[in-house]
């Protein structure tokens, strides 16, 4: 499938033009809790009346379930050939498929 | 009656899909696309009420039956078949399309059954012909998994089967309507939903399956079986209070275990899982807003999940690899799959012009609207999760991240009009909701496009994202699996089934020397004894014989004069 490309490099490759997209990403982010002084937030729960509720709770419950997903991995991670016979245990392969019609 | 003259949908794609298993080349092909439209076409034929009636075994079948609930369902399953049918309009592999139509009828039947008993007909059939086209796929592993998930949906039908019987039983009728959890029989029935629906403790059937299909099999499996069991959920239990803890638990499980995965297929298995957990926190919700949010989200995640799996299923088939840890830089070559995926990712994680922004929120709402803050605590975080596990994760991981050095080029012409007019569909009904909110079950009251939803969605999904690249070192991918609790039934099932059968064997062989040692030690007593050269066989001397005989006299006589 892969061809050896002689090409220049793509405008995503250059770490320039990613420098730039991260200071896009964080001005943006600025941008979305800025708005939040423009647009009437009409808080429902007493939480959500805390400043910037949602990027914060959103960031945390991120890092939080990222936290968690590598607490589980300490347990229950195995290697992905984990399930995998040993050679020569599994016998003639069903011809799957074609056996219908 | 002038009902006679509707056909029945789901039995004309079933029929049609076993025709379609005879058919070849250009036949093949037209009918591929015809039929699935033609049944859609069928599906709003169906009038409300009920259509067809039968006399069984002394109850009333009502094989099909229309209302807004049942053809919103039925539609989405003939589009999808439809758009399924486009992307696998090249597959190899004679079976799986026709038993994807099988499998898509099916889903159909029951969105229109009118009674438990057609429920239970079509939903075995279902798992019939998903069975086949996971089988389909002529790889041992997707044959061994195919056995798996077989075995999972048959203790599942089992459960629906005694419910339904025992329902019948209590009521005496099977008018298939709303069930509470008040006995025995509507709790079986409920566990036979849940189970298809990827509920805890089987949810791991689903993403241990899915993703062994082929590159277009899976583009089926994820649309059919979950979303029916949605439908049947929120028909029979709307408003169970179980339901939302089992819908929020199902959220979270699919997020942690997709943010441990490898597999970028099984990454969108256990996507599913997390999605169809809102649905089911919706229905446990119950009020009317909830229902809607349900039938409204399980209508646009079965476009944007087919979406986001047919990008996976067109990288599989131009690479030939599955693992994330392989994969990267595909955007490079495969700008339109890279698009059309990324825009499954935007749709899936409800950014706004997107179809999971008007659809989901219904369900957060639904919450807000019940003062419920806990429930809405848990499903605002989750829906920052579902922007971190798959709305980044899986474009990221698959299409950019480091450059694998791969460079394939874009699927064939078929799947790439699936994938675009799929995409097409996920911006359409996300910037123009109405049309969706029309078909749903209940009176739409709800703006989607408010400046502080808008907002307060950005601001969540923004900084998940800061999250996800501020924690990037650690979700590196690894060639790990995490086990789930399939590991009961792959590893300690096996394994105590081995130990048993050890054990046994050694009974019986212990068992069988002792038995010998003991029939060797009798036949070497009785040797002893009778032999030719034991003490009772040998001739004994005159002397011996006088003196013992003596003896037997004296004791006789001592004993008579005692």
């Amino acid at each position: 499938m892969s061809t050896p490309a002689p090409e220049k490099p793509h405008w995503l490759d250059q770490p320039a033009h990613v420098k730039r997209l991260w200071r896009g990403f964080l001005v943006l982010l600025a941008l979305t809790v800025a708005a939040q002084a423009l647009v009437h937030m009409h808080p429902h729960f007493a939480v959500e009346q805390l400043f910037g509720f949602n990027a914060w709770f959103g960031f945390a419950a991120c890092a939080a379930m990222i936290g968690a997903a590598k607490l589980l991995a300490l347990v229950l991670k195995r290697p992905d050939s984990y399930y995998e016979e040993p050679r020569g245990a599994s016998t003639a392969q069903p011809e799957a498929g074609r056996h219908e019609h | 009656m002038n009902t006679d003259l509707v056909l029945h949908p789901g039995l004309v794609l079933v029929l049609g899909g076993l025709l379609l298993a005879a058919l070849r080349g250009t036949a093949r092909q037209v009918f591929t696309l015809a039929l699935p439209l033609g049944v859609l076409a069928l599906v709003w034929q169906v009038p409300d009420g009920a259509v067809w009636q039968t006399q069984f075994l002394g109850h009333t079948l009502t094989p099909l039956q229309g209302d807004k609930l049942s053809r919103l369902f039925a539609t989405i399953f003939a589009l999808m078949a439809a758009g399924g049918g486009l992307f696998a309009l090249r597959q190899a592999s004679r079976t799986e399309v026709p038993a994807a139509f099988v499998y898509a009828g099916s889903a159909i039947g029951v969105a229109l059954a009118g009674d438990l008993v057609t429920v239970f007909v079509f939903w075995e059939l279902m798992a019939v012909g998903s069975t086949l086209v996971l089988w389909s796929a002529a790889e041992n592993a997707a044959y061994r998994a195919a056995r798996r998930y077989l075995m999972v949906h048959l203790v599942g039908g089992m459960l629906l089967f005694a419910g339904v019987v025992g329902h019948v039983h209590d009521t005496g009728s099977v008018a298939f309507g709303r069930m509470g959890t008040d006995s025995v029989a509507h709790w079986l029935i409920l566990a036979g939903f849940l189970v298809n629906a990827g509920a805890p403790p089987l949810s791991a059937w689903l993403p241990d399956a899915y993703p062994e299909a082929s590159w277009s099999g899976t583009v089926f499996l994820s649309a059919f079986t979950t979303k029916t069991a949605v439908y049947v959920l929120i028909r029979g239990f709307p408003g169970t209070e179980l339901l939302v803890w089992v819908g929020l638990a199902m959220v979270f499980y699919g997020i942690v275990y997709a943010l441990l995965e490898n597999d970028m297929r099984r990454i969108l298995a256990y996507s599913i899982v997390n999605q169809v957990g809102f649905m089911i926190a919706g229905i446990g919700i119950g009020t009317e807003m909830a229902l809607n949010g349900a039938a409204a989200h399980a209508f646009t995640h079965i476009i944007y999940k087919a979406l986001l799996l047919m990008s996976a299923g067109s990288v599989l088939m131009m690479t030939g690899r599955r693992k994330c840890s392989e994969l990267g830089g595909l955007f490079h070559s495969m700008p339109l799959t890279t698009a059309c995926g990324t825009i499954g990712a935007l749709a899936i994680s409800s950014f706004p012009l997107t179809s999971g922004f008007v659809s989901k929120s219904m369900v957060t709402q639904a919450a807000v609207d019940g003062h419920l803050t806990t429930v809405w605590l848990l499903l605002t975080a989750a829906s920052a999760g579902v922007f971190l596990h798959a709305g980044i994760k899986f474009p990221w991981f698959v299409f950019f991240q480091k450059d694998s050095g791969l460079r394939p080029s874009e699927p064939p012409a078929p799947m790439r009009w699936a994938m675009v007019l799929f995409a097409a569909l996920c911006i359409a009904l996300g910037v123009w909701p109405e049309p969706l909110y029309a078909l749903l079950p209940h009176a739409v009251n709800y703006t989607p496009y408010t400046g502080a939803h808008v907002v307060a969605q950005l601001q969540l999904l923004l900084f998940s994202g800061l999250a996800f690249f501020v924690m990037l070192p650690y979700l590196k991918r690894t060639l790990t699996i995490t086990l789930d609790t399939d590991w009961f039934w792959r590893r300690l099932g096996s394994r105590l089934f081995s130990a048993v059968e050890r054990g046994w064997r050694w009974a019986d062989r212990a068992w069988r020397s002792r038995a010998v040692q003991g029939a060797q030690a009798v036949l070497r007593a009785v040797e002893s004894r009778h032999g030719p050269a034991s003490r009772l066989a040998r001739t004994w001397s005159t002397r011996a014989m006088a003196m013992s005989v003596l003896l037997m006299l004296l004791a006789y006589l001592v004993l008579y004069y005692l």
